[in-house]
C-alpha cells in the first residue's frame, strides 16, 4: 500500500485551512473593536459602531485567510461575509419594525380593543376600540377579492391557454401598466366616476372597487406564471383522452396549479388589505359600526391608524391604539400569508408513494 | 374495435414550414406498425396528425386525408375532441395527472366525458389496469398518488389510462425510450397483448424494439435539415429489415447511414 504512508500534508489536494469556528471569532473580535474604538472617539450612534464592526469583519477575515489559506479561499470569504452583512442590513429594519410595534402595540391590545368601537370615546381619551375598522377592513377586502379573483384567474387563463396575437399582447401589455398604477390613482378614478359622475355615496364598495383595480394585475400575473408552471404534457394527456379544452383545463391544468393560484391571491390580498389611500378618498372613516359597506362610510384598518395618529393632538391614548391597530394588521397579513403556505403545501402535487 | 387507418396526400405544417410531405399509407387493424428514421424526419409528427394532436400545436395545421374505416379525421364537420376518443394516444415521458390517483387516473378520461357510475367505473378500472399489466402491482395502492409509482410502472399506467377510454387505435410516441430494459420489456410483451383489440402504431428509435413488435415497418427520412420528412417505404417488418426495396433503408438500419 504506496499510497497509504503518502503524508496528507505533501498532497496537492490538501491545502491550510482555519478552523470552522474562524468567521465567528473574526465576527465577535470585529464587534468588541468596532464597539471599543467607538467608546475611545467618542462616537455615540450605534450605526456608527456596526459601521466599523462591518468593515473590520469583511477586511479583518479577508486578510487573516489570505495569509493562511491562500487568495482564493480568501475571496470566497470575502463573498461569503459580504452576503453575510447584506442580510443582516436587511433584515435589522424588519426585525426593529416588528419588535416596535409589538412593545408599543401590546399596551392596549386585548378582548375589549377588538371587539369595540371608537363610537361613544373622543380621539383624546383613552378606551373605545378598533371593531368598526376591522369589521370594514373585513368587508371591504372581502368584496374587492370577490371582483378581483374571478376576473384575474380569468383574464390569465385567457392569457396562457387561449391568448394568440394582438389582444394577448395589448391585455398582457394593459396588467403590466395597471401593476404600475399608484394607489392613490386608482382611488381617484373610482372617486371621479363612482361618486363624482354616478353620484353615489361614500361606502365600503366604493373602496373595494379602488382595491379590486389594485388586486387584479397582481392575481392575473400570479396565476399567470402558476399555469405556466404546468407542463404542456398533461394538457396533451388530457386532450388526447378525448377530454374537451375547457374541461382540460377545469379538472387537469387548475387543480394541478390551485396551490401557487391560491398562494398568489394570498399575497394578493395580503398586498391590499394593508392599502390606506383609496379607502382614504373613498371610504370615508367613521367612529361608529357600519356592517352595510354598500352605503355610508365605513372605518378601515389603515385608515384607522392614520386618522387616530391624525387626530390625537398630541395624546397618548391615540398613538397607543395606532399602535395596537398597527400591530392587529400585521398580525392579519402574517396569518394571511400562513394560511397560503399552508393551502400551497396541502395542494401541492403529491410524489409520495 | 380496431380500425384500418388510410392516410392520402397527406402535409403537415408548422406554421409555414412544410415538415412532412405527401404522405400516403394504409395501417392494417389488429396489428403493430412501426415508424422508424432519424430524428426531425416526422415521424411523431406524422403520428400526431392521425388523432388531430398536430393541431394543439400552436401554427400546427394539416393538408389531406386521414380515413379511419372510410371516414376522413380532417372532414368538415369532424370534431377533434370525438376523434381523439376512438385514436387514443400514449406519450414519450410518462405523464400521469400528478393530482390524481391510480384509480383516478385510469378513470380520468371516462371522469372528464361523463358520468359513470361507481360499480361501472371499478370494473373498467380494474380491466383496464389488467390490460396494461399493472393490476397487481398496484390493486393495493389506488388511493395512492399516480406519480409515486416507478417510471415503467408510470407509463403502464399511461397505457391503461388510454385504452380505459376504448379507443379503436392506439398511438404510441417511442413509449420506451425514457425507460429501463426491464420496463421495456413489459411494455413490449404488453403491446403483444394488445394488437389483439387494437390497431397500434409505434415510433421507436430503437430498431430491434421495431423488429421485435411490429408486422409492419414504415421508414422515414428527410433530404436534409429543413427540407420536410418523407415516407420512404412502407413494407412487412420482415422485409423492411431482411431485403428491403430502398437502398436508403438498408444503409439506416445497417448503421451506414450519415
Amino acid at each position: 500500500m504506496t499510497h497509504a504512508t503518502l503524508s496528507p500534508q505533501r498532497s496537492s489536494l490538501r491545502g491550510a485551512t482555519l478552523p470552522k469556528w474562524f468567521a465567528w471569532a473574526v465576527a465577535a473580535g470585529s464587534v468588541v473593536a468596532g464597539l471599543g474604538i467607538s467608546a475611545a472617539a467618542g462616537l455615540h450612534s450605534d450605526i456608527q459602531w456596526a459601521l466599523i464592526a462591518a468593515l473590520l469583519f469583511v477586511f479583518g477575515s479577508y486578510g487573516i485567510s489570505a495569509k493562511v489559506e491562500g487568495r482564493r479561499q480568501a475571496r470566497d470569504r470575502t463573498a461569503t461575509s459580504l452576503v453575510w452583512v447584506a442580510f443582516i442590513l436587511a433584515v435589522i429594519p424588519l426585525a426593529s419594525l416588528v419588535w416596535e410595534t409589538l412593545k408599543r402595540g401590546v399596551k392596549v391590545l386585548d378582548g375589549y380593543f377588538l371587539t369595540h368601537s371608537m363610537g361613544v370615546v373622543a380621539d383624546t381619551e383613552p378606551g373605545g376600540g378598533i371593531y368598526h375598522a376591522i369589521l370594514g377592513t373585513l368587508q371591504q377586502v372581502g368584496l374587492a377579492t370577490l371582483i378581483s379573483v374571478p376576473v384575474g384567474v380569468l383574464t390569465a387563463i385567457y392569457l396562457v391557454e387561449y391568448g394568440r396575437g394582438r389582444l394577448a399582447k395589448a391585455v398582457t401589455f394593459f396588467v403590466d401598466v395597471m401593476t404600475g398604477i399608484p394607489s392613490i390613482v386608482a382611488g381617484l378614478f373610482i372617486l371621479s366616476l363612482w361618486i363624482l359622475i354616478l353620484d353615489m355615496g361614500y361606502s365600503g364598495f366604493a373602496g373595494a372597487m379602488a382595491l379590486s383595480i389594485l388586486m387584479i394585475p397582481v392575481v392575473v400575473r400570479s396565476t399567470e406564471e402558476m399555469l405556466k408552471l404546468v407542463p404542456n404534457e398533461l394538457r396533451e394527456a388530457s386532450l388526447a383522452l378525448g377530454v374537451p379544452k375547457w374541461r382540460t383545463i377545469l379538472k387537469v391544468v387548475l387543480p394541478t396549479s390551485i396551490g401557487g393560484i391560491t398562494t398568489g391571491i394570498m399575497l394578493a390580498i395580503a398586498r391590499i388589505t394593508g392599502e390606506t389611500a383609496p379607502v382614504l378618498l373613498l371610504v370615508w372613516g367613521t367612529n361608529f359600526i357600519n356592517s352595510n359597506p354598500f352605503s355610508d362610510p365605513q372605518a378601515s384598518l389603515p385608515m384607522y391608524i392614520y386618522l387616530q395618529y391624525a387626530n390625537s393632538g398630541g395624546y397618548g391614548a391615540a398613538y397607543d391604539r395606532a399602535w395596537a391597530a398597527a400591530l392587529t394588521l400585521i398580525a392579519f397579513i402574517m396569518i394571511l400569508n400562513l394560511v397560503a403556505r399552508g393551502i400551497a403545501r396541502w395542494k401541492a402535487p403529491k410524489t409520495g408513494r | 374495435m380496431a380500425k384500418r387507418i388510410d392516410v392520402s396526400g397527406l402535409n403537415a405544417y408548422y406554421g409555414s414550414f412544410l415538415a412532412i410531405e405527401d404522405i400516403s399509407m394504409t395501417v392494417e387493424p389488429r396489428s403493430v406498425t412501426a415508424f422508424i428514421g432519424p430524428s426531425g424526419c416526422g415521424k411523431s409528427t406524422f403520428l400526431r396528425t392521425l388523432n388531430r394532436m398536430h393541431e394543439v400545436t400552436p401554427g400546427g395545421r394539416v393538408e389531406g386525408k386521414v380515413l379511419l374505416d372510410d371516414e376522413n379525421l380532417y372532414g368538415s364537420g369532424i370534431d377533434p375532441v370525438a376523434v381523439r376518443r376512438e385514436v387514443g394516444m400514449v406519450f414519450q415521458r410518462p405523464n400521469p395527472f400528478p393530482t390524481m390517483s391510480v384509480y383516478d387516473n385510469v378513470a380520468a378520461g371516462l371522469r372528464l366525458n361523463g358520468k359513470y357510475k361507481k360499480s361501472e367505473l371499478d370494473d373498467i378500472v380494474e380491466k383496464s389496469l389488467k390490460g396494461a399489466n399493472l393490476w397487481n402491482e398496484v390493486k393495493d395502492r389506488l388511493n395512492k398518488p399516480g406519480s409515486g409509482l416507478s417510471g415503467g410502472q408510470q407509463q403502464r399506467l399511461c397505457i391503461a389510462r388510454a385504452i380505459a377510454v376504448e379507443p379503436n387505435v392506439l398511438l404510441m410516441d417511442e413509449p420506451c425510450s425514457a425507460l429501463d430494459p426491464i420496463s421495456t420489456l413489459a411494455i413490449e410483451d404488453l403491446i403483444g397483448e394488445l394488437k389483439e383489440r387494437f390497431t397500434i402504431v409505434i415510433v421507436t428509435h430503437n430498431m430491434q424494439q421495431a423488429a421485435r413488435v411490429s408486422d409492419r415497418t414504415a421508414f422515414f427520412n428527410l433530404a436534409a435539415v429543413g427540407q420536410p420528412g418523407k415516407l420512404i417505404e412502407i413494407d412487412d417488418t420482415e422485409r423492411i429489415f431482411s431485403n428491403p426495396s430502398v437502398q436508403a433503408t438498408e444503409d439506416y438500419i445497417s448503421g451506414r447511414f450519415g
